[in-house]
C-alpha cells in the first residue's frame, strides 16, 4: 500500500535505512600544524549523492580529499581518525593507494584532460590498471563517453585533441575518464564551478543519471546545486561537520541555526 | 528564529517591505470588521456602503504581494525560513483577502435589516454578543499577523489554542436565533441574517487559526499538532 503521510518531499530515491559506503569517524586532518577538520563523524549512502556544503575553509575539499587519500601525495598533510569504505579503514597502513584511487575517482573544478587524444585520454586510465584487448579497450571507452554523455558529440572524432573540446565537453571527458576504470565512489570537487550554465545543466543531468550506479560525493559552492543534484548534504563551518541530513530537510526546514544562516545567505 | 541580516541587504528590504504589505492587509481587514458590526448595531447603511466601496482596496493589495512574492523567489531563489516565509506570505495575502470578504459580507447585510431594537419582535433579538464575537475574531486576526511579522511561533500557537471562544459564541448565537425564530415567525428574516453575520465572523476566526498555522510552519518548520477544536457540530 502506497501511504505519503507525513512524508517530507524528497528529491530522491532513497530509502531511509540506505547502506553505509563510506564510514567517516573522528577524523582530524592535518596541513602541518594547522587542524582542518575536527571529529567527524558522517555516514555516506550507497549509490546515491551526498553534497557537502559550506563557505571557503570550512573544510569541505579537504574531506573529499581524505576519502581517496590524494591528500597523502603531501608529506606535510596528515589525517587521523577513521575512514571505512565498505568497513575496511583506508587509513591504514598497507593500503594500495593505487588500487584506492580506481575505487574512488576523483573530478575537480576545472576540467584536466591530457594533451592528447580523446580516445587516448580513457584508454590511458584503462591501460593504467587493466590488460585489455584492442577491441575490449574500444569498447570500454564507448562505454565510458555513453555513460558520459559526451559519445554523441565525440564519436567522430575520437583522435582529435581532448584540447579542441568546449570547457563543458572537456569536463564531462574527465567524468568519462574517471568512470572508465569502473570506481565504486566518484568524488566532485565543485565539478562546474567554471562552466557556463548550459554545460552546468548538462553535467548536473549527468549526475542524475550517474546516481545508482556510483556512490557520488558532490562538494559545491552552489548551494541550489547541492538542492537540485543531492539525496543527503552535509554543512561544513570552521571544519567542522555541523549538520548532515536528507537535502529536501536542509534547504527547507534545517535543525541547527548556523546552517539556516549559511544557507539563506546570512553568514557572515 | 534568525535575526540575522542577509548579506545582500536588499533582500531584507524585500523581505521588510512585504511584511509592511501584511500588515497593511490586517489592519485593512480588521478594520472592515469593526466597521461592520458598527454599522450594523447603528443601521448606518451609508457607512457600510463605504466599507463595500473600499473592499477593492484589499484585492489590490492581495494582487500586489502576490506580485512581490513571485518577484523575490524569481531573484532570490530563497531557501530553509525565508522559503517558508514567502509561501506562507503568500497564502497569508490570499486568507487576509478573504478575511475582508467576510467583513464585506456583513457590510451589504446591514441595509436588509430593520434598525436593531425597533423591530416589531415580541423578543428582542440576541445581538449583544456579535460585537465581542467580532472583537475576539479581530483580534487573533491581528495576534496570528503580528505573530508572522515578528515570527513569534509562540503567539502564532496561542493564537490556535483560542480557536474554540469564537465557536463558542457562534453555538451560543445559533441557539439564541433558533429560539427567537421558533417563538414568533416574524424574527425568522432578521435572525437568519444575523445568522449569517454570526456565520461569518465565525469563518473569520477560523481563517484566523488557519493563518496562525501558517505562521507556526514558516516560523519554525514544524506543523502545529492537531488543534483543540470547538465544537463544530451543533447540537441543538
Amino acid at each position: 500500500m502506497i501511504t505519503t503521510q507525513n512524508r517530507p518531499l524528497d528529491t530522491g530515491h532513497l530509502e531511509p535505512e540506505a547502506p553505509i559506503k563510506i564510514d567517516v569517524k573522528g577524523l582530524d586532518f592535518f596541513y602541518g600544524r594547522d587542524q582542518a577538520l575536527h571529529g567527524v563523524n558522517l555516514a555516506i549512502p550507497a549509490l546515491a549523492v551526498t553534497a557537502i556544503i559550506g563557505p571557503s575553509g570550512c573544510g569541505k575539499s579537504t574531506l573529499l580529499r581524505t576519502l581517496n587519500r590524494i591528500y597523502a601525495l603531501y608529506p606535510e598533510q596528515r589525517a587521523a581518525g577513521e575512514i571505512a569504505i565498505d568497513g575496511a579503514n583506508i587509513l591504514a597502513r598497507g593500503t594500495d593507494l593505487a588500487d584506492l584511487r580506481r575505487r574512488v575517482g576523483m573530478v575537480f573544478q576545472k576540467p584536466t584532460p591530457f594533451a592528447s587524444s580523446i580516445r587516448a585520454n580513457i584508454g590511458f586510465a584503462l591501460s593504467f590498471y587493466e590488460k585489455l584487448s584492442r577491441s575490449e579497450l574500444a569498447d570500454r571507452i564507448e562505454d565510458a563517453l555513453r555513460q558520459a554523455a559526451l559519445w554523441d558529440e565525440v564519436k567522430d572524432k575520437l583522435d582529435q585533441s581532448a584540447l579542441s573540446l568546449s570547457g563543458g565537453q572537456q569536463q564531462r571527458l574527465c567524468i568519462a575518464r574517471t568512470i572508465a576504470v569502473r570506481p565504486e565512489i566518484v568524488l566532485f570537487d565543485e565539478p562546474t564551478s567554471a562552466l557556463d550554465p548550459i554545460s552546468t545543466a548538462r553535467i548536473e543531468e549527468l549526475l542524475q543519471e550517474l546516481r545508482g550506479r556510483y556512490t557520488i560525493v558532490i562538494v559545491t559552492h552552489n548551494m541550489q546545486q547541492a538542492a537540485r543534484v543531492s539525496d543527503k548534504t552535509a554543512f561544513f563551518h570552521l571544519g567542522e561537520l555541523v549538520e548532515f541530513d536528507q537535502t529536501s530537510r536542509i534547504f527547507t526546514s534545517p535543525a541547527v541555526a548556523r546552517t539556516q544562516d549559511y544557507i539563506t545567505g546570512r553568514y557572515g | 528564529m534568525t535575526s540575522t541580516p542577509h548579506t545582500l541587504k536588499a533582500f531584507d528590504e524585500e523581505q521588510n517591505a512585504l511584511r509592511a504589505l501584511i500588515r497593511r492587509m490586517g489592519e485593512h481587514a480588521q478594520r472592515a470588521l469593526d466597521d461592520a458590526l458598527r454599522c450594523l448595531l447603528e443601521h448606518d447603511a451609508e457607512g457600510a456602503a463605504r466599507i463595500v466601496a473600499r473592499d477593492h482596496q484589499l484585492d489590490d493589495m492581495e494582487a500586489q504581494a502576490e506580485t512581490h512574492v513571485v518577484q523575490i523567489i524569481a531573484r532570490r531563489a530563497p531557501m530553509a525560513d525565508d522559503l517558508r516565509d514567502l509561501i506562507a506570505a503568500h497564502k497569508i495575502a490570499g486568507t487576509v483577502e478573504r478575511i475582508g470578504d467576510y467583513a464585506k459580507n456583513i457590510a451589504k447585510r446591514v441595509p436588509m435589516l430593520e434598525p436593531v431594537g425597533e423591530a416589531a419582535s415580541p423578543s428582542p433579538l440576541p445581538v449583544s454578543l456579535l460585537p465581542e464575537m467580532g472583537r475576539v475574531a479581530g483580534a487573533q486576526v491581528h495576534d496570528a499577523l503580528e505573530a508572522f511579522i515578528t515570527r513569534d511561533a509562540t503567539l502564532a500557537a496561542q493564537v490556535c489554542a483560542s480557536d474554540r471562544v469564537v465557536d463558542d459564541y457562534y453555538t451560543a448565537m445559533l441557539r439564541s436565533l433558533l429560539t427567537c425564530m421558533m417563538e414568533a415567525p416574524q424574527n425568522i428574516a432578521p435572525a437568519t441574517h444575523l445568522l449569517f453575520v454570526a456565520r461569518n465572523i465565525e469563518r473569520i476566526g477560523d481563517h484566523a487559526t488557519n493563518l496562525a498555522e501558517m505562521v507556526y510552519f514558516a516560523a519554525t518548520g514544524q506543523r502545529l499538532g492537531e488543534r483543540v477544536r470547538g465544537e463544530d457540530g451543533v447540537r441543538l
